[in-house]
């Protein structure tokens, strides 16, 4: 337990879907500073915050300045809207 | 004429053919809808329906012809949603659409045929339904869906299923819903991907899907649309209309199911 106090950093498994994979990965598993949000996560990787429609972490929708926590999924999704 | 006894006298195993039932929708002066209601009131189920087996029952069936769904977009997906709830029996079908067909749409609209390019799409759905079941009421708008026209072009409906192209026009829609009352099977497509989600009357659950977003195209106008995306999207959309006419849970209640077809995941997300 002392362990997981002293931590500064975390471990997120990032999913990107569609658009956002390109030249980026499918999933991969990125160490962030403790208390990094899902913009942070955002701009690490280059991607303009228009271009995701939709967050899932822990399961949930949440908001770019949602603050992650260690072994949380985080999915991004671009909007899709063909018919 | 003694309906019921007619039918009792046609049927065979518990069902009655069509041409029995054109028989004696002929002789007794009625619409065939309407002696395929009697037939399931009576327990003897039209041939046509047979095999829904024991997953639709007579009573679900004749709750199925007595309803009416509105399918708001004729393309990629309300093509094969309007197909697949004409195939199940819903008795009455709205289909909404300002388009006619072009040679683009050929690669995935299951009403884009050689004859129907230039055509009103609306109007190459009823023409297809009038063959496929011809108890089926359709009733083919050929204009745009808008919110100021949403109460005339909704009329009736019990459920309305979200087939539009752009992300302006399915907030529009969404919005109309909720003040109507009415329930939602939204599902969007782009290349290998799609989204489906219920928003139900007193939700917000579509514009939380686009919340970030202030285009009118997502990623579809560059991935485009292959053949299987909308069959897949749409045939979830048909069976969440299903189940939403018949009264049972949509299992898509604040919830959203993503769909990638290039890792087959499907993957539901809270809108909490």
């Amino acid at each position: 337990m002392g362990d997981r106090t002293m931590k500064s950093t975390i471990n997120v498994t990032v999913k990107l879907f569609a658009t956002l994979r390109e030249g980026r990965f499918d999933i991969r598993s990125m160490e962030l500073a403790d208390g990094a949000t899902v913009a942070d996560v955002v701009s690490l990787l280059g991607i303009a915050e228009e271009e995701v429609a939709l967050i899932m972490a822990d399961h949930r929708h949440r908001e770019m300045d949602y603050a992650l926590a260690d072994r949380m999924t985080l999915a991004l999704f671009p909007p899709v809207g063909g018919g | 004429m003694d309906i019921r006894n007619e039918l009792r006298k046609a049927a065979r195993e518990g069902c009655i053919r069509t041409a029995d039932i054109e028989r004696i929708a002929s002789s007794a002066g009625l619409a065939t809808a309407s002696v395929e209601r009697s037939a399931l009131e009576a327990g003897i189920v039209p041939e046509r329906y047979r095999r829904n087996g024991s997953t639709i029952s007579p009573e679900q069936q004749l709750r199925l012809l007595s309803s009416t769904a509105a399918v708001v977009g004729c393309g990629g997906l309300g093509g094969y949603v309007v197909e697949e709830l004409a195939r199940l029996g819903v008795g009455r079908l709205i289909a909404i659409d300002p388009d006619v067909f072009e040679e683009h749409n050929l690669n995935r609209q299951l009403y884009a045929v050689g004859e129907s390019l230039g055509k009103p799409k609306v109007e190459a759905a009823a023409a297809r339904i009038a063959m496929v079941n011809p108890s089926v009421s359709m009733v083919p708008l050929y204009e745009r869906f808008t919110s100021d026209s949403a109460k005339r072009q909704l009329s009736g409906s019990v459920v309305v299923v979200d087939a539009l192209d752009s992300v302006s026009a399915r907030r529009e829609l969404a919005a109309s819903c909720s003040a109507l009352g009415l329930p939602l099977v939204h599902g969007s497509i782009a290349g290998w991907f799609g989204q489906l989600t219920v928003q139900y009357p007193g939700e917000s659950t579509i514009d939380s899907l686009y919340a970030g977003f202030g285009g009118d195209k997502g990623v579809e106008a560059r991935l485009g649309n292959p053949s299987f995306t909308p069959a897949v999207v749409a045939s979830l959309q048909a069976a969440l209309a299903c189940k939403l006419i018949l009264g049972m849970e949509s299992g898509l209640r604040r919830r959203v199911l993503m769909i990638d077809l290039l890792a087959m995941s499907f993957e539901t997300i809270s809108m909490g």
